[in-house]
């Protein structure tokens, strides 16, 4: 069940509770992330769902949030990271037809493993706790399928 | 850049070592995960989530309002046939390619490379629901 303990599961979930924490305490913001592909989108789409006044309002702060992210990351590569610099092998086909469907799914039910997940849970939403459990019942169904028709990585 | 932002990027920054640290950011763990061979991602939501129950009931409650001025919401949507259509789609995009949207942005700082496609297919994915929503608007 838990091949590398639960040690590094635990503490990371506990580090990003913390993060989302931060922000929610000193701004009132929640940080989630799929909405950063809508509000950056409204730089470069003049259609109505991405000029709403919300998208152009948080587009600047989640450019931010992303940006972090990802110097967090980095941060943990350089120091504490047990294998540095990695790069996956899933195949490339599977990164981008699941890149869409996560896109455009995660747009539709407005919210994802962090939106719907950790701040929607946390502020003890019903309809992002019915969420939860269809997209990860969905993707453990998926990712199972996936594995029996002998696709690897 | 302004006080928010340095506190978004702050919180950021221990978003993004918090999913590199809980190995998130690594497809192939996430996929393992899912396919139930190791359950740790349930200790990643959960204590993402737990932490951040107590800051939005009880730490926020006590605050009374956010330390550089606005209002405290909690993360309230109303239930709609989209949400759950949403997240089944979600939920095949997730399992097929073990990607969300916030541990495939993380990974690039971890030197993940490929994951730039799966990115720049979330971005298409996401302007479809865009486009699509915008022409029933319009209607």
């Amino acid at each position: 069940m838990f091949p590398l303990g639960i040690e590094p599961y635990l503490i990371g979930g506990i580090i990003i509770g913390i993060g989302v924490s931060i922000v929610y305490l000193t701004t009132g913001l929640h940080a989630t992330q799929s909405s950063f592909f809508t509000t950056t989108l409204s730089w470069f789409s003049k259609r109505i769902h991405f000029q709403k006044e919300r998208n152009i309002k948080e587009r600047n702060w989640r450019v931010v949030l992303a940006t972090g992210l990802i110097i967090g990351a980095l941060i943990h590569t350089l120091t504490l990271s047990p294998t540095g610099f990695w790069t996956t092998s899933v195949q490339l086909w599977r990164l981008v037809l699941g890149g869409l469907l996560v896109g455009f799914g995660t747009r539709l039910s407005r919210g994802c493993t962090s939106g719907h997940g950790i701040s929607g849970l946390a502020s003890r939403s019903k309809t992002s706790l019915y969420a939860v459990l269809v997209f990860m019942g969905v993707a453990i169904v998926t990712a199972n399928i996936v594995q029996l028709l002998g696709i690897s990585p | 850049m302004n006080k928010k932002n340095i506190m978004v990027l702050l919180g950021g920054i221990l978003f993004g070592f918090g999913l590199a640290y809980s190995e998130m950011t690594k497809q192939e763990i996430v996929l393992s995960f899912l396919q139930l061979k190791d359950l740790g991602l349930i200790f990643v939501l959960g204590g993402a989530a737990a932490v951040t129950f107590i800051t939005i009931n009880i730490i926020a409650k006590y605050l009374k309002a956010p330390l550089l001025g606005g209002d405290f919401k909690p993360r309230l949507l109303p239930m709609s046939r989209n949400v759950i259509i949403g997240a089944v789609i979600f939920g095949i995009g997730w399992g097929l390619s073990g990607q969300c949207p916030g541990s495939a942005v993380a990974s690039l700082g971890t030197g993940n490379l490929p994951v730039i496609l799966g990115i720049a297919a979330m971005f298409i994915g996401a302007y479809l629901w865009g486009f699509l929503d915008s022409r029933n608007r319009s209607e």
